[in-house]
């Protein structure tokens, strides 16, 4: 098993295809989607309600309006004003705060806002709509430091001129997402294809070595290296691109660290049924990638999809990580509000894991 | 066009040099293959062979020297060289997923044969090489034996006056090798010069000259006979080990 | 040591082996040969386990090699027909992963590879994609040995491999022989049946013959010359016309000639020569391998 790890770590390095794949690919997606979005939102101008006038709504709306993201264009001043303030066709979000909103958030740890959002351009929505979520996060903890996970503040997102639409846009999730799985599972359905190819494999078999030894010794080196890789897509949203990260980080990466292992699980299996590089190469990038790509949410709301790509979407891995990751890097919520995904994750890892010990052949056919 | 000084020659090489960095692949090699020639290009494996046959087929530029091919220099007139050359390797460039036709249909048409040329040519390789069950079957489906014989008919299918062999035998079981060998024959008689490698000594037997490589140099050049009188050598083999283990 | 009992293995349609049955004993060094295509990779991967026959059984080391594959699976050595190291590795990382694998080390059993080892250790720090052919070839041995196998399948380890490669390769298998180690080996090449102790012919999943090399050849029951001349292509196509001819072929340097019944030298010559071909020679010939092998298979195609 040391051995096997040592060798395959060896190989890596001397690979340069392997090395770009592994971090210049994830850091250049970071920069290019993180140049064009920056952009986007700045400056974006806003509308508000403000039902209450009290302490906590006034503070948030400093909070809100002091970021860099939103400007204020106007001061709505009752329910009936709102269809006026978008029909103007000015502002692309109306922010609702409800009455009372300091003493609902005192005495009963709950309050509710509304985020009305102009989703024409159903992106910038989603961005608009997922930093003013991070604002009132961060709003929140900064009132209840004992924060637990439970949010207290339920923001309630209506999306206007694109109603179905409630998806939040993302790109660092995305980018995530689709880097873990285009590493971990392209990479180790590759490396095990090519031992196949050069014959190398046929000496693997021969040996006393077992299956599950070789099967962990492929996924230990790309485990490390993707959460390397991972890491390195927070650090650099995290700090070129002051991206907030409200959630706790830790569960953030033990989500990660699950989601690799099964695109790592996914990889082998996807090796089991490819013998050459060239047809596991073909398999991650159109069996895995695309799909993951579109039918996770990723670029393109699902909810917007006929309803048999919902189904498929359904059984797509990266759409639950996704959802796991916006949850807890943008709204901050805990394991509380994302363990049924979490499960869902748990339980591709373990049935892939097991189909490729299963499927993992003990001779050539 | 430069046209070719010596017209009997088919390759003429004058102290050709290929390097790579510091490693020198081919140094300073120097022959001429005639017209018509069966010519052995044997050596050790890394002797750079295979380096030679590239810039001999205009794959690659040599680092230094003069080579001509079919009439053309290498260094102005690569496009032409490839048009006079035919090419086989072990790996016998046909297309598995293709029919005997399709294949000569394809490399025909490379080549910028007619449509009719090609229909003619078809029939004859069909005829010739005894393949009519096989007419609508894949190339994969072939023997061996038949594989061979039809990649290297494919090979001279534009009639080039000259054709690299690069190890054409390999594996080969020893009825067919030797049919493959009359076939070589046979175009050699009919005026083509045949350049070809291989790691069969017997074979070497079978051309009208060899060279032996060694260490990117050619350390013997000759007809089989008077090599074996040189060396003193029992059969080719014996002269190839002499050599190559210097 | 190994004993195969009709042994029957097809892909599809394709009949790979059609009842194999041989014997191999203990300290033997036995040769499989035959052309590509023969069935020679597929015998190997059956014994090595890593394929299941169809029908029949075979037993490597008195172990069944589809129930008891885990136990022989660590008692065997195997060296694919493509030379099987990680080309990206250097010779030495080599060594040490296919030792680590067999749960031993260089040191154990330096002893055994070292004959081999020392020809490449010089260049134990190149990476096993920069070696030439022959260095390839012993790096790949060394792996197959590095766990000390009672038993050694080679498949074709001389294929593609210049002559003096194949040569020292030989010679190496000697030694190893001398250690008491059984060694399987197939090879395409017909001049290396003279170097084992016992082969099998095999051609398109058959057994041809099973023997001593030498018994082989003295089986061969045709007349045989050798016949040269100046235009060898004329020569082979006149003489398969002659009335007794068997069968001519080229071969190296001469013509081998068989034919049914003895002929008398000088008449031939003189034939040949009033047909205008020049510089006429011709021998009495002894059969060698592959003589033999051509006989025995045009043979089986009737």
């Amino acid at each position: 098993m040391k051995n096997f790890i040592i060798k395959e770590f060896l190989q890596i390095f001397r690979d340069k295809r392997s090395l770009i794949i592994l971090f210049g690919i994830p850091i250049i997606q970071v920069l290019l989607f993180g140049f064009a979005l920056k952009n986007e939102i700045r400056d974006v101008p806003i509308a508000i309600l403000d039902n209450s006038k009290d302490l906590y709504s006034q503070q948030l709306i400093t909070k809100i309006l002091s970021s860099e993201y939103f400007i204020l264009e106007e001061n709505v001043q009752s329910e009936k004003a709102i269809e006026n303030a978008f029909r103007k066709g000015k502002i692309k979000q109306l922010i609702v705060i409800e009455n009372n909103f300091t003493e609902n958030l005192e005495r009963e740890n709950r309050a509710k806002i509304q985020l009305i959002l102009d989703a024409s351009d159903p992106n910038t929505a989603g961005m608009i709509n997922s930093y003013t979520s991070a604002i009132i996060s961060n709003f929140e903890r900064e009132i209840n430091p004992s924060f637990a996970g439970v949010p207290m503040i339920i923001p309630e997102t209506q999306m206007r001129y694109n109603p179905k639409l409630d998806s939040v846009f993302m790109f660092v999730p995305g980018v995530i997402t689709i880097v873990l799985m285009l590493v971990s599972a392209m990479m180790t359905s590759i490396s095990i294809a090519r031992e196949k190819e050069l014959g190398t494999m046929e000496v693997l078999l021969v040996s006393p070595i077992k299956p599950i030894q070789i099967i962990l010794g492929k996924v230990f080196p790309y485990v490390i290296l993707s959460f390397i890789s991972a890491l390195i897509i927070l650090g650099l949203a995290f700090t070129v691109f002051e991206m907030p990260i409200v959630g706790n980080i830790p569960l953030l990466l033990a989500e990660s660290l699950l989601f690799i292992i099964m695109a790592l699980s996914l990889g082998i299996f996807i090796s089991t049924a490819a013998n050459s590089q060239q047809v596991a190469m073909l398999l991650s990038m159109f069996a895995l990638l695309l799909p993951s790509i579109l039918l996770s949410g990723f670029i393109f709301p699902l909810k917007n999809m006929p309803d048999i790509i919902q189904y498929i979407g359904y059984a797509m891995p990266p759409k639950w990580f996704v959802i796991i990751i916006k949850n807890i890097m943008i709204k901050g919520n805990g394991i509380g509000s994302v363990w049924k995904e979490t499960l869902i994750i748990l339980g591709f890892t373990v049935f892939f894991i097991g189909l490729s010990i299963k499927k993992f052949k003990i001779r050539l056919e | 066009m430069a046209e070719n000084k010596s017209n009997s020659k088919a390759v003429i090489v004058k102290d050709l040099v290929k390097k790579f960095g510091s490693f020198v692949a081919n140094d300073h090699l120097n022959f001429e293959v005639d017209k018509g020639e069966i010519f052995g290009f044997l050596g050790a494996n890394g002797a750079g062979k295979t380096t030679a046959i590239k810039i001999l087929c205009g794959l690659s530029h040599p680092t230094s020297g003069e080579v001509n091919v079919a009439g053309y220099d290498i260094y102005k007139q690569r496009d032409l060289i490839k048009k006079n050359i035919g090419y086989m390797s072990q790996k016998f460039s046909l297309y598995d997923d293709l029919s005997i036709a399709e294949n000569i249909r394809f490399y025909g048409g490379i080549y910028g044969l007619s449509r009719k040329k090609i229909k003619e040519k078809t029939a004859e390789y069909i005829e010739k090489l005894g393949l009519q069950a096989y007419t609508k079957s894949m190339v994969k489906e072939l023997p061996l034996g038949f594989k061979q014989k039809l990649a290297f008919s494919v090979a001279i299918v534009h009639d080039p006056p000259i054709v690299f062999l690069d190890e054409p035998t390999g594996g080969v079981d020893p009825i067919t090798r030797r049919q493959f060998w009359e076939l070589i024959y046979k175009e050699a008689a009919k005026g083509k010069t045949i350049f070809v490698t291989t790691h069969y000594m017997d074979e070497a037997e079978y051309c009208d000259r060899v060279s032996i490589m060694v260490d990117g140099r050619i350390e013997a050049l000759d007809k089989p006979a008077i090599l074996k009188e040189t060396y003193n050598a029992e059969s080719m083999e014996e002269v190839f080990i002499q050599l190559a283990r210097g | 040591m190994i004993s195969i009992k009709n042994l029957y293995k097809s892909y599809g349609n394709i009949q790979a082996l059609k009842d194999i049955s041989v014997e191999i004993h203990e300290g033997e060094l036995f040769g499989f040969i035959g052309p590509d295509g023969a069935g020679k990779t597929t015998l190997f991967r059956i014994l090595t386990s890593l394929l299941i026959p169809d029908s029949g059984s075979a037993r490597v080391i008195d172990l069944d090699v589809v129930n008891d594959y885990k136990k022989l699976r660590t008692q065997l050595g195997y060296m694919p027909g493509r030379f099987s190291l990680y080309q990206d590795l250097t010779v030495e990382e080599n060594l040490n992963f296919f030792a680590g694998i067999f749960k031993t080390t260089l040191q154990e059993n330096y002893e055994l590879i070292k004959p081999i080892y020392h020809q490449i250790e010089p260049f134990k720090k190149r990476r096993a994609g920069d070696l030439s052919g022959g260095m390839k070839q012993k790096l790949a041995l060394s792996c197959a040995l590095i766990h000390k196998p009672k038993v050694l399948f080679l498949d074709e380890p001389t294929t593609g491999v210049d002559a003096v490669s194949r040569k020292e390769f030989w010679e190496m298998l000697q030694s190893l022989k001398k250690q008491g180690i059984t060694i399987v080996v197939s090879t395409p090449y017909m001049d290396e049946a003279a170097l084992c102790d016992r082969i099998a012919l095999i051609q398109k999943g058959e057994l041809l013959d099973i023997d001593k090399p030498q018994n082989i050849i003295d089986r061969y029951s045709h007349f045989l010359y050798g016949i040269k001349a100046d235009r060898m292509y004329d020569l082979v196509n006149q003489l398969r016309e002659h009335p007794q001819c068997l069968s001519a072929y080229l071969f190296g340097e001469y013509i081998h000639f068989a034919s049914i019944s003895e002929i008398d030298i000088n008449q031939l010559k003189e034939d040949i020569v009033n047909s205008g071909i020049e510089q006429v020679e011709i021998i009495q010939l002894k059969a060698n391998i592959e003589d033999s092998f051509m006989d025995l298979m045009a043979k089986a195609e009737k």
